[in-house]
């Protein structure tokens, strides 16, 4: 691995990106039209608004960069140019740690924008402070990232690799007790929410979005997001092959 | 035939025995053959016959089946080698949501070189005043050049290219001939595959393939000896009968 490639590679990522700026406007003013849609939907039962939009803000990241990720790798892997990478001097660990720091430098730029949409223009509360909920943000960004990363391997095209969205990140965010607490599951799914990683993300968001000690429960929750993030990597870079059939 | 003792040049490729099966289907069927350090090599043969999985075994990233590859005397797929080839795919293989000049400084970036040298590969490939044209708006043979400047940037000692005139003008193919003889003189070996036969007579050394095997190793001055046909197209006909002759026989 050799940083000179790997900063090359996220420049290149972010670069493609620039080209192409509607997609950078979607990414930047849908999760905050999204927010404010959510404030007003909710507009007599503020209480509420609190409860799922403030954790929401850390969570859209998550669920745009397995988006973007796993249609980008897709494309290098139709397009060829991951076969020229692969002949090339360019270690695997290059490629994910590049797209890992292009994908999180515009997954911060994302949580910015919601963060202050959310918690300065629409009254969400951050009572360990706002930056907390835009680094959890950029955390989760990652984790979706890498899960996009993984699942690429098993689209064969862009219309495969869009339905992975509700087939693998719909189950999560319903199960992660963003809608309803875990507790009131049946108790099958909530066995079953142990083993998402969407669920310890959401923990860490909800705890840094309510009053009260943050204490070893967030480090804990962070813990396994970052595991998760390094397992799905770790995953990712098997399914990177220099040889193919 | 070559024989890399009465020629008195090294191999830059060794191929022994290459069996490469791909869906259920044999691709290569024990192909061997030896291609001459600093030549021109043609692989040349209808669609479908097994050069772009021959070249992808060569490179390293094709699964094989058995058989041995070995590549400026390194076995195919080394760490070491990915310096020294450098291979275009039949598709253009560069970013289409990027410049010419985003693409080739990425590409640049990664093989160690500088500015300089993208600017040298895009007078090689004629795209000179292209650099901030997006690599998507062009047309075919221009991507298709992009592509090929990418793989020269460093410089590499055996060039792979997988039908690399396809689709071009005949004043560009020209030129490009010129450029892969340059190459060659400065001590490059390149592999060039085609399936138009008149590309041929550029080439000193011919391999010519069919059904995932070789038929025969010669020089063009050879085969049209050979077959007693002038024409390169005629004589590769020639030798497809004499070879399912043999093997009806």
């Amino acid at each position: 691995m050799s940083p000179r490639i790997t900063l090359a590679t996220a420049e290149r990522v972010l670069r493609q990106i620039r080209h192409d700026p509607r997609t950078i406007a979607l990414l930047l003013a849908v999760p905050a039209v999204l927010l404010v849609l959510l404030r007003y939907v909710f507009d007599g039962r503020p209480q509420v608004f609190q409860s799922i939009g403030a954790p929401l803000c850390g969570l859209f990241p998550f669920i745009v960069m397995f988006l973007i990720t796993s249609i980008t790798m897709l494309r290098e892997r139709t397009t060829g140019t991951l076969e020229r990478l692969m002949t090339l001097p360019l270690a695997k660990l290059d490629l994910l740690v590049g797209y890992g720091i292009a994908f999180g430098a515009l997954a911060a730029a994302q949580a910015a924008v919601v963060c202050v949409v959310g918690f300065v223009f629409l009254g969400l509360n951050a009572p360990h402070g706002a930056w907390l909920v835009a680094l959890l943000a950029i955390g989760n960004a990652l984790l979706g990232m890498a899960l996009g990363l993984f699942v690429s391997a098993f689209a064969a095209t862009e219309f495969q690799a869009v339905q992975f969205m509700p087939a693998l990140i719909f189950p999560q965010l319903l199960l992660c007790g963003l809608f309803v607490d875990r507790a009131d599951m049946a108790s099958v799914l909530y066995a079953i929410s142990w083993a998402l990683p969407l669920t310890y993300a959401y923990d860490a968001l909800a705890h840094a979005t309510s009053p009260g000690p943050l204490g070893a429960r967030l480090a804990v929750d962070a813990l396994v997001v970052v595991g998760c993030t390094l397992a799905a990597l770790g995953l990712g870079a098997v399914t990177l092959r220099r040889r193919t059939a | 035939m070559t024989d890399p003792a009465t020629s008195g040049r090294a191999d830059a490729i060794r191929v022994d025995g290459l069996r490469v099966v791909r869906g259920g289907h044999e691709v290569l069927r024990g192909v061997s053959l030896g291609v001459d350090q600093g030549a021109v090599t043609g692989l040349l043969g209808p669609s479908g016959c097994g050069k772009t999985t021959l070249m992808r075994s060569i490179v390293g990233v094709q699964i094989v089946a058995g058989g041995t590859v070995s590549v400026l005397g390194l076995p195919a797929g080394s760490v070491e080698l990915r310096r020294r080839i450098g291979y275009v795919t039949q598709a253009p293989s560069v970013y289409g949501d990027l410049t010419v000049l985003e693409n080739l400084r990425y590409f640049a970036r990664i093989v160690d070189v500088g500015r300089d040298r993208v600017d040298e590969v895009l007078g090689t490939v004629g795209l000179d005043g292209f650099e901030a044209r997006l690599t998507a708006s062009l047309s075919g043979g221009e991507r298709a050049r992009v592509s090929l400047a990418s793989a020269l940037l460093g410089r590499p000692e055996l060039l792979v290219l997988d039908e690399p005139t396809v689709g071009l003008d005949p004043v560009l193919r020209a030129d490009l001939w010129r450029t892969f003889h340059a190459l060659a003189a400065d001590g490059a070996t390149l592999l060039i595959s085609s399936h138009v036969m008149d590309e041929a007579a550029e080439c000193d050394d011919l391999l010519l393939m069919r059904n995932g095997a070789l038929l025969e190793q010669v020089t063009p001055s050879e085969l049209r000896r050979q077959t007693g046909r002038d024409d390169l197209a005629d004589a590769f006909l020639a030798v497809i009968e004499t070879a399912s002759d043999g093997s009806d026989g």
